[in-house]
């Protein structure tokens, strides 16, 4: 039998080092485990500092002996591998558990332990832990805000319709596939806006039973006999020149009153919030703030001198401004430069903002991948014939695009973080709720469930976020 | 000369202070095979950048089967769909694929349908021998077959001119073979042809004139056999006799 040498474990004696420092191991856990879960210390006859550190000794002279290159069990060299290759990695492995396992037992109380969620009032909330019956009580206002109990269908309606509608994608058939991305541009943030506006604000609808109408009807109808050659012409002027000029000159208005439906109930905008208006914003905010940021970071790079200074004019300038101060300039110095008569809304001005501020950061994304492209690139769609549009839409936006996918994500994300600060112009959506509630006489001090809450609804949204980001990397890898 | 299809005179070029083009005189007629060598630096492929304007020229005319290059960009994109290029890097278009990249220019620039740019592009493919790797994006194929699929767009546009800076100076000796092949059936085709190439053994075959440029200037210009049997300038045959 070898001589056995514990400073240097071998695999001569690979039981006796694997059965001495796996034990070690396990009651070094254990020990801590004991301390956290039961409050139990174990080494208490010891010195307090003895005992504070003896678990990190024992464990990490367990992690010496069971380190044995080629001990020839798989899960062993795995663990050697990944989290004990040397003394510094294996004291920090046990570190990070005895962490883990330490933090575990207040989280957990806290959560879901002594935690209260039961009844409808303050009282209700006994516990040392959370109060989730803050958060129950609370809830419809966290996610509609100050909007009409009666009328959050319409919310829940439009939402699930533009989830709906934004699905098309995956069931397109291959022959509508090409005009998914002009459905996506163009199509759905108008549709969205509809929705938004008329469905969720409400207000009176008006419906248009001239005569102008009723002839431009007729006039597509004819539009199916003309010829294939004149057809899109066709299409794209007659109808609406013959309603608008029997409109407008020949029989004004007389018949528009009889269309004037009351329609759903207006709600102001002051009064949407919570959730559903973080949705809001960050929506319309992301699908505006691509393309401006788009056709900016083409300008920085155009060859003519207007256009590119305009562009790093315009891109400087949002970029040296904290949103905060666009937020509050947008609500309080904007309407004073604006005529009498011309009304902005206050959540239509906030949008704007954002959205501009947000397109210069994804402006200059943008850029980083179009310098990223070879020169080739450029060199061969020109040699092909292609005009400065077509290189651009063909050959060298898609590919650009692809690269900075991470960057976007990353300025999307921040985006959607950002929107509690619309807090500052009075629109209060989820975070803003929270500050409301926290200051609500009868749930006085419960702001840590709302923070907590919160946090966790922002988590879910961005994660989703950061998983599509890399579900799209994966769709449009061509290499290899 | 009713035939000549391209007309280079006297061009100077110069990248800030460098001069890199010396008073460049040229005439290319139709349907002639021209292959231009010389050392590195020496302006080669400036010269071919010039006549589909990838580069400008400073001084001096060039004139593209009767249109002149000037700053008229309207022009320079119908000239450029007369003349193909093919690069030293390939410089296919990594996003889509190999079929998408030959129907690309056709549906786009000259409006050809879908279905009668992929009829065309299949026929060039099946040319140069790619056609079964049609569904592939660039990066799956070795740099002979990406080189051959370069080849294949740039005639899917159907140009009267076809350029090739340094085709094969960026692949293994057994893919140049290859790629050299399809420049061959090309020639043999009758297509008009710039060549930019160090392979001497192509010029022997199908060239009909060989430049020899260096330091921005024609130093020699003959027909292929006087050329490679008894060059005039000492230069030449220095440069023949590192390179054969």
């Amino acid at each position: 039998m070898n001589k056995i040498n514990f400073l240097k474990p071998d695999k001569s004696n690979l039981n006796l080092f694997l059965i001495s420092g796996l034990s070690l191991v396990f009651i070094s856990i254990f020990d801590v485990f004991l301390s956290s879960f039961f409050k139990i210390n174990a080494t208490g006859f010891l010195p307090t500092s003895v005992s504070f550190l003896l678990p990190l000794i024992i464990g990490f002279i367990g992690l010496h002996l069971i380190r044995i290159e080629y001990s020839g069990i798989r899960r062993l060299d795995e663990i050697n591998k990944n989290f004990n290759n040397n003394n510094f990695n294996a004291a920090l492995s046990l570190l990070i558990i005895f962490i883990i396992i330490k933090s575990l037992p207040p989280v957990l109380s806290w959560t879901v332990i002594d935690a209260n969620i039961s009844g409808n009032s303050k009282e209700a909330c006994t516990g040392d832990g959370a109060c989730w019956t803050y958060i129950k009580v609370w809830l419809r206002r966290f996610i509609y805000g100050l909007y009409p109990n009666e009328e959050q269908w319409r919310i829940n309606l439009s939402f699930i319709s533009l989830l709906a509608l934004g699905s098309v994608g995956y069931f397109a058939t291959e022959k509508f596939k090409k005009y998914l991305t002009l459905y996506y541009v163009v199509i759905y943030p108008i549709i969205a806006f509809l929705f938004i506006f008329f469905f969720i604000s409400g207000g009176p609808v008006f419906f248009d039973f001239s005569y102008g109408i009723i002839a431009s009807v007729v006039a597509i109808i004819i539009g199916f006999f003309v010829p294939n050659k004149f057809k899109l012409y066709y299409f794209c002027f007659v109808p609406l020149a013959v309603y608008l000029s029997l409109n407008l000159f020949i029989l004004p208005e007389e018949y528009v009153e009889l269309g004037k439906l009351e329609g759903l109930n207006w709600v102001e905008t002051g009064a949407w919030g919570g959730l559903a208006l973080t949705f809001i914003v960050s929506f319309f905010c992301l699908i505006f703030c691509f393309p401006i940021g788009m056709a900016l970071a083409l300008g920085r790079r155009s060859e003519l001198p207007f256009i590119k200074y305009t562009s790093v004019v315009f891109i400087e300038f949002w970029r040296g401004v904290p949103l905060i101060t666009v937020l509050f300039m947008s609500s309080v110095m904007f309407p004073m430069f604006l005529p009498e008569d011309f009304f902005l809304d206050k959540l239509v001005r906030v949008i704007i903002a954002i959205s501009l501020f947000e397109a210069a950061y994804v402006a200059e994304v943008i850029r980083g991948g179009l310098q990223a492209l070879p020169r080739g690139q450029y060199d061969a769609a020109k040699s092909l014939g292609m005009g400065y549009w077509k290189m651009h839409i063909f050959v060298i936006l898609p590919q650009a695009l692809k690269l900075v996918i991470p960057g976007i994500a990353n300025t999307f994300l921040a985006l959607v973080k950002d929107t509690p600060l619309i807090l500052v112009v009075g629109l209060l959506e989820i975070a803003g709720m929270l500050q409301m509630a926290k200051t609500n006489p009868k749930w006085l001090g419960y702001s840590m469930e709302g923070y907590v809450f919160a946090a966790v609804v922002f988590w879910i949204i961005c994660y989703a976020m950061s998983k599509y980001s890399y579900n799209l990397e994966e769709k449009y890898k061509t290499e290899r | 000369m009713s035939d000549t299809i391209i007309q280079i005179k006297d061009v100077n070029k110069w990248f800030g202070d460098f001069q890199v083009l010396k008073n460049i005189n040229l005439n290319v007629e139709k349907n002639k095979k021209i292959v231009v060598c010389g050392p590195s630096g020496s302006g080669k492929s400036t010269l071919i950048r010039c006549i589909n304007r990838l580069e400008e020229h400073q001084e001096g005319s060039i004139v593209v089967d009767g249109n002149e290059l000037t700053e008229d960009t309207k022009n320079i994109e119908q000239i450029r769909a007369e003349v193909g290029m093919v690069f030293q890097q390939f410089n296919l278009f990594p996003h889509l694929s190999i079929l998408d990249n030959c129907t690309l220019a056709p549906i786009w620039v000259k409006k050809m349908p879908k279905k009668d740019a992929e009829d065309l592009a299949m026929k060039h493919l099946e040319k140069v021998q790619i056609a079964d790797q049609a569904y592939k994006f660039p990066g799956q194929l070795s740099g002979g077959q990406q080189q051959r699929c370069a080849i294949a767009r740039a005639l899917c546009m159907e140009p009267k001119i076809m350029l090739f800076d340094e085709p094969t100076s960026a692949l293994d000796p057994e893919m140049i073979k290859e790629v050299l092949e399809a420049m061959v059936n090309l020639a043999k085709a009758g297509m008009t042809m710039i060549v930019v190439t160090h392979e001497m053994g192509f010029a022997k075959e199908v060239a009909d004139e060989v430049i020899f440029m260096d330091e921005g200037m024609i130093v020699e210009k003959a027909a292929t056999n006087e050329f490679f049997a008894n060059p005039k300038s000492d230069r030449t045959k220095l440069f023949l006799s590192q390179i054969l």
